[in-house]
């Protein structure tokens, strides 16, 4: 099946204006009659649950932390990107959706990236009137730094707490609608399911992490804003509990997943230490504004860096990319950092490193300056690795990241079921094969606070108000499957910790589906998950009830999507034989070890369709047109 | 190195807890105190015995999800970190390492470490907030904010509501996280048209929830892992007594 994504007729840059002025309303006072469950409190969550509430919805909002303003969104460092030109260094709309086409190799929908920059500087304005304390010049005004994938400086930023600040600035909104009565909180509750009433979304069902209680909740409409799934690889930027659960289970009810084989390793994380590392911490990208990258020339090196004269370094991505240097786009540094580890060149424990040096930027700038760009970053760093980055340089190594694929949404960011929408880095629709730096935050707001709540008071509109209560059978239906997941993975009584699978899991799918894919170990990967998925169900040792805080069944559910999911991820990365962005095939790579593009063949989005559990998925596919920026191979030399 | 660690086990809110001795052999100076847990945790489940709960997230230092009163400081000893961030290479090899959750009448033990917080943001529903729909925001560049106001701001709004300053306060006051809040927004031109107004009901909230009062202790600023300064605290009481003396 060829799938729409439904882009409205017109020029690119009247789309959204006139798609606006088409799309139909609701009257305010029917708004309240309207309720609307948007999972996830994430930047794109709770910029949507507070913006719907200001409307007039009745929202509900669910989260499996203590609070909505621990979403990891709040994790996000460097910033967050608008096609402002303050800086008069010749931004505009048109260039941030040209180099966000671009950076993301010619794999996202353009009419869907244009609003995307259309709409950024309106974020921007909103998250100042908000109170979001971004960086300022002497005068008063707005400053603004770089980031990889552009040689213009349109990057907004908060020390290296931006997304702690945005968020803050949404959770202020949303608690603001909490204090009016528009919103209702679910704190630590996890959705378990998604309940589809005649072909439309129509409610959820959770589980209270505190009491095991497993609840229903119906509305009109549910809004995924739950994030991605690069903790499928165990070890990544991602937090502890970030998962795919949510997604993957309105797949497994429908939902169509695109792409899920594009996934972003960041190239600035701290490197791993030991088999007790639980998480890699990133290193804003912001970084490679002021620090230079480099190994030895020399194999097998081993004198520290202080002891390595300027003559006997390799800059590699100055060298490799004379225009955009230490800024290249992630993907493109991550693999040249893998190249020069790969070739033996790599530095610290294990050789799987790279120094990020700001030697030259201490002396150029003084040290005032780098710590108050970057002082909490070196604080951090220091503070997991005992090195003072003041004195040696840092270490670093790429790691995951991001997730660019995600449930497929038309236009309107609904899914193919209908009333159910997608938002935020749970949806496919804006990065392509690889997101740019400071991109993210961007398209979370965007999506939450100017699209959104928009498009869902069309669909509302066209739906009709129909009633559906929580006794209805799919309600009932999905409660039971539920619980008897629980009652099963309680009842196993194996001898390996959830942990144990994940890590198994996350090595697999990281060394196979990694930085670096191919024909062979992918198929390897696709006859491994199984196997590890069978004893995961034979095998695997829950301790304690379900009816108390049990943070080892929380686990347990979702190790067991991420299970499913990898599967998924491995098959997509086998049907793409093509590199672009993130998705690295080794077969597929120019003379230099550029990703090379198979634009005749795949220029598309792949969206996968759940077909049961142990048969093969079914693929759709959306063609991608490109009328204004025209595909070529990416360069950033 | 060896540990030998002291670990407040509590079932459920109403239930009896009790300190019970675990010991953490064989961890590397690297591992993280948080992962220090995982490794006692995976081979509590190796033995049947249900693992310690404990809440952590970003284990990066800044949703504020993570924390214990480790030896009597909350978040550990080292200055200016989360329990996340503190690493076992900071503890004496062989060190008895006591851990308890926070500990305040408005942060109920939920189960083990794990306390519910629910208070802080009661705290930010009643004013933590500057009132702007979307859509109605001007230009970003029209709201000019001096250099020195934007970056004192950002001192306080560094805050990750992770509830050390409470546990730490011998009142268990919330001034700190409230103060920080207050003055994050007071500071910036956008936050004055409702400055007065929001000192006086998040203040009030904050008594309602069942925190106690500053005497000056000084042990929130001391143990914030973000090292947020009690000079707000300060400027809160001063903002307080100003509001009183406005018009209601």
């Amino acid at each position: 099946m060829m799938l729409d994504g439904k882009v409205p007729e017109g020029p690119i840059e009247q789309k959204w204006d006139q798609h606006r002025f088409r799309l139909k309303l609701i009257n305010p006072a029917n708004k309240r009659k309207y309720r609307i469950l948007v999972v996830g409190s994430g930047l794109a969550g709770a910029s949507a649950a507070a913006s719907l509430a200001e409307l007039g919805y009745a929202v509900d909002c669910f989260f499996f932390q203590d609070s909505p303003r621990r979403a990891h969104s709040i994790a996000a460092q460097g910033g967050i990107n608008a096609a402002k030109n303050y800086p008069n260094d010749g931004d505009s709309i048109w260039r941030l959706f040209h180099d966000t086409v671009k950076g993301g190799d010619y794999r996202a929908r353009e009419a869907n990236v244009y609003r995307l920059a259309q709409v950024s500087n309106a974020i921007i304005d909103q998250c100042v009137a908000q109170g979001v304390p971004f960086a300022r010049e002497y005068g008063g005004t707005l400053e603004n730094r770089s980031f990889g994938g552009a040689q213009v400086s349109r990057t907004f930023y908060a020390r290296g707490q931006t997304g702690q600040q945005l968020l803050l600035g949404a959770y202020s909104a949303l608690m603001r609608q909490v204090a009016a009565g528009r919103v209702r909180l679910h704190k630590r509750c996890e959705m378990l399911d998604l309940v589809v009433v005649e072909g439309r979304a129509r409610g959820i069902v959770t589980r209270d992490l505190i009491t095991g209680k497993i609840e229903r909740h119906a509305g009109d409409a549910v809004v995924l804003g739950t994030g991605g799934y690069g903790n499928v690889f165990y070890l990544s930027t991602n937090a502890k509990g970030c998962n795919v659960t949510a997604i993957w289970r309105a797949h497994r009810r429908g939902a169509f997943f695109a792409n899920p084989c594009f996934t972003q390793i960041h190239p600035t994380c701290i490197p791993v230490t030991g088999d007790h590392q639980s998480k890699l911490t990133l290193m804003s990208e912001s970084l490679r504004n002021d620090g230079r990258i480099w190994v030895p020339k020399n194999k097998g090196d081993t004198r520290p860096p202080s002891q390595i004269p300027e003559a006997e370094r390799d800059y590699f991505l100055e060298r490799r990319y004379p225009a955009f240097g230490n800024l290249v786009p992630r993907d493109v540094a991550s693999r040249a950092a893998k190249a020069v580890c790969d070739e033996g060149r790599g530095v610290g424990p294990g050789g799987l490193g790279v120094y990020l040096d700001f030697a030259e930027a201490l002396e150029r700038l003084g040290r005032p300056v780098i710590e108050e760009r970057y002082g909490n970053l070196f604080h951090m760093y220091k503070k997991i690795t005992a090195e003072d980055p003041y004195r040696e340089p840092m270490r670093i190594y790429p790691a995951s990241h991001y997730t660019m694929g995600g449930l497929w949404v038309d236009y309107n960011l609904m899914s193919n079921l209908p009333g159910l929408f997608v938002i935020g880095e749970a949806n496919f629709s804006d990065h392509g094969a690889n997101r740019l730096g400071a991109s993210a935050l961007m398209q979370g707001l965007a999506d939450g606070y100017f699209v959104l709540p928009y498009t869902i008071g069309d669909y509302l509109a066209t739906a009709g108000k129909s009633k559906v209560d929580v006794d209805h059978a799919e309600f009932a239906a999905a409660e039971e499957q539920a619980r008897g997941r629980i009652t099963k993975l309680l009842g196993i009584r194996g001898e390996r910790s959830p942990d144990s699978f994940h890590k198994q899991l996350g090595k697999l799918v990281w060394n196979h589906c990694g930085m670096g894919r191919n024909d062979a170990g992918l198929r390897r990967a696709l006859e491994e998950i199984p196997k590890i998925r069978d004893e995961f169900w034979r095998n695997l040792r829950v301790t304690g009830t379900a009816d108390t805080l049990n943070q080892t069944l929380e686990k347990a559910t979702r190790v067991a999507d991420f299970l499913e999911f990898a599967e998924l991820l491995v098959r997509d990365a086998l049907h793409r034989e093509e590199s672009c962005g993130g998705h690295f095939r080794e077969e597929h790579q120019t003379e230099d070890g550029e990703a090379k593009r198979d634009d005749e063949r795949f220029a598309y989005v792949a969206a996968w369709e759940f077909k049961g559990d142990g048969a093969v998925p079914d693929m759709h596919k959306e063609p991608l047109r490109f009328d204004y920026v025209k595909p070529a191979q990416r360069s950033y030399k | 190195m060896n540990f030998t660690l002291k670990v407040w086990r509590q079932a459920g809110p109403e239930a009896p807890g009790r300190l019970v001795t675990y010991p953490a052999d064989d961890i590397s100076p690297d591992t993280s105190f948080l992962e220090m847990l995982d490794i006692v945790n995976e081979r509590l489940i190796a033995k049947n015995e249900e693992p310690i709960a404990f809440d952590h997230d970003c284990r990066e230092g800044i949703c504020g999800m993570c924390g214990a009163v480790v030896n009597g400081y909350a978040h550990g000893h080292e200055r200016g970190t989360t329990l996340c961030q503190l690493h076992m290479r900071s503890f004496r090899d062989g060190a008895t390492i006591y851990i308890e959750p926070f500990r305040a009448k408005a942060f109920p033990v939920i189960r083990d470490l794990v306390v519910d917080r629910s208070a802080f943001d009661a705290i930010i529903t009643a004013g933590g907030y500057i009132s702007i729909r979307t859509g109605a925001a001007p230009e970003a560049n029209a709201i000019p904010v001096p250099k020195e106001n934007a970056e004192r701001a950002m001192d306080a709004a560094a805050c990750i509501g992770c509830g050390a300053c409470v546990a730490s306060c011998p009142n268990a006051s919330a001034m700190l996280f409230t103060s920080a809040k207050l003055a994050h927004l007071g500071l910036l031109p956008q936050g004055q048209p409702e400055r007065f107004e929001r000192v006086r009901t998040m203040v009030s909230a904050m008594e309602q929830a069942g925190f106690g009062s500053c005497t000056n202790h000084g042990e929130c600023e001391a143990a914030c892992p973000k090292e947020v300064s009690m000079d707000f605290i300060a400027r809160m009481n001063l903002d307080l007594i100003r509001a009183s003396l406005k018009h209601r």
